[in-house]
C-alpha cells in the first residue's frame, strides 16, 4: 500500500550555505524504521529532481526518530545571493513530506 | 553552586517580537536573559552603518529595548547576555549606560567582547600566509579581497564566562556563536571547566534549541501546527539547567505556543549538517546522543548528551560586494492567470534580450504555483486558478543592466496580457548582492578582548 510521508513524520528545513539541510522526523518507532529503510540517498535526490542540483548527504539520529539530509548546490547560490523566492529553503521539508512511500509493513 | 538556572531566549534574530524579551523578564522567574541579533547579511548592514557614523554597527533595539526592563532586571538580578553589539559593541555599550544614567540606575557593570572583528588584520593575514581559504571553494581570499564589506570571527562561550566573572550584569559581544550566549552562564554558574565536554556539549544543544526564539515554542511548527494554542501569545524557550548538563526546556505558564518532543525534536534538526559533529568554539557536539523525554505540560527533559574537544580552529565570516539584484512582481487574474503571468515573463525577456542587457541570471517563479516546490508543484487546472503572481528577479555585476530591468516591468501593464495589477512602490531598484565567505582561522592568531564598563 502507499502512504503519505506528511501522515508518518514531519521536519524542519533550512540554509547553510548553497546546501538546504532537510530535517525529518517520524511520529513513532514504526514510521522511523520506514523512513530509515526508504528515505535512501537516491529516492530523496530523485524526489528533489530539478531542485537539487548536487549531491545528497544522509544522517541518522535514531534518537530523535530523524534523519538529516544535506541538499547541496540547491539554493540558487545561498542566503543573499540566491533569487529564489525561498532563498533559504525552508520549504522543502514540506516538499520532502510530499513523497509517497511504497510499504507492506504496515 | 546553585542548583538550577533558567536561561530565557529574548530574540531568535534581529527583527524577532519587540515584546519578547519584555515578556521573559516579566511573566515568570528567570535568571539570564540571552539575545541572539546575528545573522550573516546582519554583519555587512551594521558595517556599512559603521563606515557612515563610527557610532553606530550595532542592533539599535537594544538601548530601546534597555529603557523598559533595566529597572526590572536590577530588581529582580537577571543578567543579560546578547552578540547584539554587532561590529561595535563598545558604542552599544555606550548607549546602554547612557540609558542607565537617564533611568539612574546605580551599580551597573557591562561586559564587552572584541577582537572578533579582523576586517583591518585581513591584508596583513594574508601577507604572512594565512590565505583564509574559502571553506566551500579552497579558493584564497585574496581573489576578493578589495571588495570585503566585514570579517568576524565567531567565538564561543569563554569571553562573556570572563567578563561574567568579573562581575558583569549585562554582556555585549561582537560575533559570537548563538549557542556560546546561552552555555556561557552554565559554565559560569557551575564551574565547568573547558575539558567538560560532555557539559560543554549540553549546553551547547541548550543554546541551539534556544537560538531561534520560538521556533522551539511551537513556532514554524511542521507537525500538527494547528494544535499549537495561541501563537499570538507565544512564549519564548526557557532553559532550565542543571550543574550535571541535564536541561528542561520550557517557557513561562499563561503563555501561548507549545513545549513538546516533536516541538523541540524538529529546532534540534534546524541548519545542522552532520549531527554527530556540531563544531562550536567550545567543543564539538555529538546530537546523535541527546535524549529527549517529554515530562508534560510544556517541559522536555534533555540529557546524556556527550561531546568531544574543540577544534583549533575559529570560524571567520567575511562578506564581500558581489554585485546588484532586483525583484519585480505583477500579479495576473482569472481567467487564465498562469498562462498570461507565463506569457508577460516571455515578452519580458524578449525586450532584456534585444536590450542586450547583461544578467548572471533571471529567474521566473510563479507564486500561487511554483514558487516554493518547484517541479514538485502539482499541475493544476489553470480554470481552477484565481490570480498569480508573476515574480521575476535578475543579477548582475553590471548595475545599468538591473536598472534598466526595473523599467521593463510597469509597462507590461498596458503593453501584456490582461487583467494585471499589483505594481505598487515604484520601479524596483538594484540593491547590493552582499555575498558570503566563510573560512578558519587558528585559534592562536585572534585574541578576544572583555572590556568592563561600570557606572
Amino acid at each position: 500500500m502507499k502512504i503519505k510521508l506528511l501522515d508518518i513524520a514531519h521536519g524542519r528545513s533550512g540554509d547553510k550555505g548553497d546546501a538546504a539541510n532537510v530535517g525529518v522526523i517520524a511520529y513513532d518507532e514504526t514510521g522511523y524504521s520506514i523512513i530509515k529503510k526508504h528515505l535512501t540517498v537516491e529516492n530523496v535526490k530523485k524526489h528533489f529532481e530539478g531542485i537539487c542540483l548536487g549531491k545528497v548527504e544522509r544522517y541518522e539520529l535514531p534518537n530523535l526518530r530523524a534523519l538529516n539530509f544535506l541538499l547541496h548546490n540547491t539554493l540558487g547560490g545561498g542566503g543573499t545571493v540566491s533569487l529564489k523566492h525561498d532563498a533559504q529553503g525552508k520549504t522543502l521539508a514540506a516538499a520532502l513530506l510530499r513523497m509517497e512511500i511504497e510499504v507492506e509493513e504496515i | 553552586m546553585k542548583e538550577k538556572i533558567r536561561i530565557a531566549s529574548g530574540q531568535g534574530f534581529w527583527g524577532d517580537l519587540i515584546d519578547a524579551p519584555f515578556n521573559q523578564v516579566t511573566k515568570g522567574d528567570i535568571d539570564y536573559l540571552v539575545m541572539d541579533y546575528l545573522a550573516e547579511v546582519t554583519m555587512s548592514i551594521l558595517q556599512k552603518q559603521k563606515n557612515k557614523n563610527p557610532d553606530l554597527g550595532y542592533a539599535k533595539d537594544i538601548p530601546e529595548l534597555m529603557k523598559r526592563i533595566l529597572p526590572i532586571i536590577n530588581a529582580k538580578n537577571i543578567k543579560v547576555i546578547t552578540n547584539g553589539g554587532g561590529v561595535n559593541p563598545v558604542a552599544c555599550a555606550k548607549a546602554v549606560m547612557k540609558v542607565a544614567k537617564e533611568l539612574d540606575i546605580k551599580n551597573l557593570k557591562i561586559g564587552v567582547v572584541i577582537g572578533d572583528d579582523i576586517k583591518e588584520q585581513i591584508d596583513e593575514l594574508v601577507k604572512n600566509g594565512t590565505p583564509l581559504k574559502n571553506m566551500e571553494t579552497d579558493e584564497s581570499i585574496s581573489i576578493v579581497l578589495d571588495k570585503i564589506l566585514s570579517a568576524n570571527v565567531y567565538f564561543g562561550a569563554f569571553p562573556i564566562v570572563e567578563a561574567l566573572q568579573k562581575g558583569a550584569d549585562i554582556i555585549i559581544t561582537g560575533r559570537t556563536t548563538d549557542t556560546g550566549l546561552t552555555l556561557a552562564p552554565m559554565i559560569y554558574e557551575f564551574g565547568w571547566k573547558n575539558t567538560d565536554y560532555d557539559l560543554l556539549s549540553a549546553g551547547t544543544v541548550a543554546g541551539h534549541i534556544l537560538e531561534c526564539g520560538a521556533q522551539s515554542s511551537g513556532g514554524n511548527f511542521l507537525g500538527d501546527w494547528q494544535s499549537i494554542p495561541d501563537m499570538a501569545e507565544i512564549g519564548f524557550p526557557i532553559a532550565e539547567a542543571y550543574p550535571n548538563g541535564e536541561v528542561i526546556i520550557t517557557k513561562h505558564q499563561n503563555t501561548g505556543g507549545k513545549v513538546s518532543f516533536e516541538t523541540v525534536a524538529e529546532q534540534l534538526l534546524y541548519e545542522i549538517g552532520d549531527p554527530k559533529s556540531y563544531i562550536t568554539p567550545d567543543c564539538v557536539a555529538d546530537f546523535t546522543t541527546i535524549k529527549l523525554d517529554d515530562l508534560g505540560n510544556d517541559r522536555v527533559k534533555m540529557y546524556d548528551v556527550k561531546g568531544l574537544p574543540e577544534t583549533e580552529f575559529y570560524k571567520v565570516s567575511c562578506s564581500y560586494s558581489d554585485g546588484y539584484s532586483a525583484i519585480a512582481s505583477l500579479t495576473y487574474s482569472w481567467p487564465q492567470a498562469l498562462t498570461k503571468a507565463r506569457v508577460a515573463d516571455e515578452i519580458l525577456r524578449k525586450r532584456l534580450a534585444n536590450l542586450l542587457l547583461q544578467f548572471d541570471e533571471i529567474r521566473t517563479e510563479f507564486v500561487g504555483y511554483n514558487s516554493t516546490h518547484g517541479p514538485l508543484a502539482k499541475q493544476i487546472n489553470e480554470d481552477d486558478i484565481n490570480e498569480i503572481m508573476l515574480r521575476v528577479a535578475v543579477r548582475s555585476h553590471d548595475y545599468k543592466s538591473v536598472e534598466r530591468f526595473g523599467k521593463e516591468i510597469a509597462p507590461l501593464i498596458l503593453t501584456g496580457p490582461p487583467a494585471v495589477t499589483g505594481f505598487a512602490g515604484g520601479r524596483p531598484k538594484p540593491s547590493e548582492v552582499v555575498a558570503y565567505w566563510p573560512a578558519l582561522i587558528n585559534k592562536k592568531l585572534v585574541q578576544p578582548i572583555v572590556e568592563i564598563m561600570e557606572l
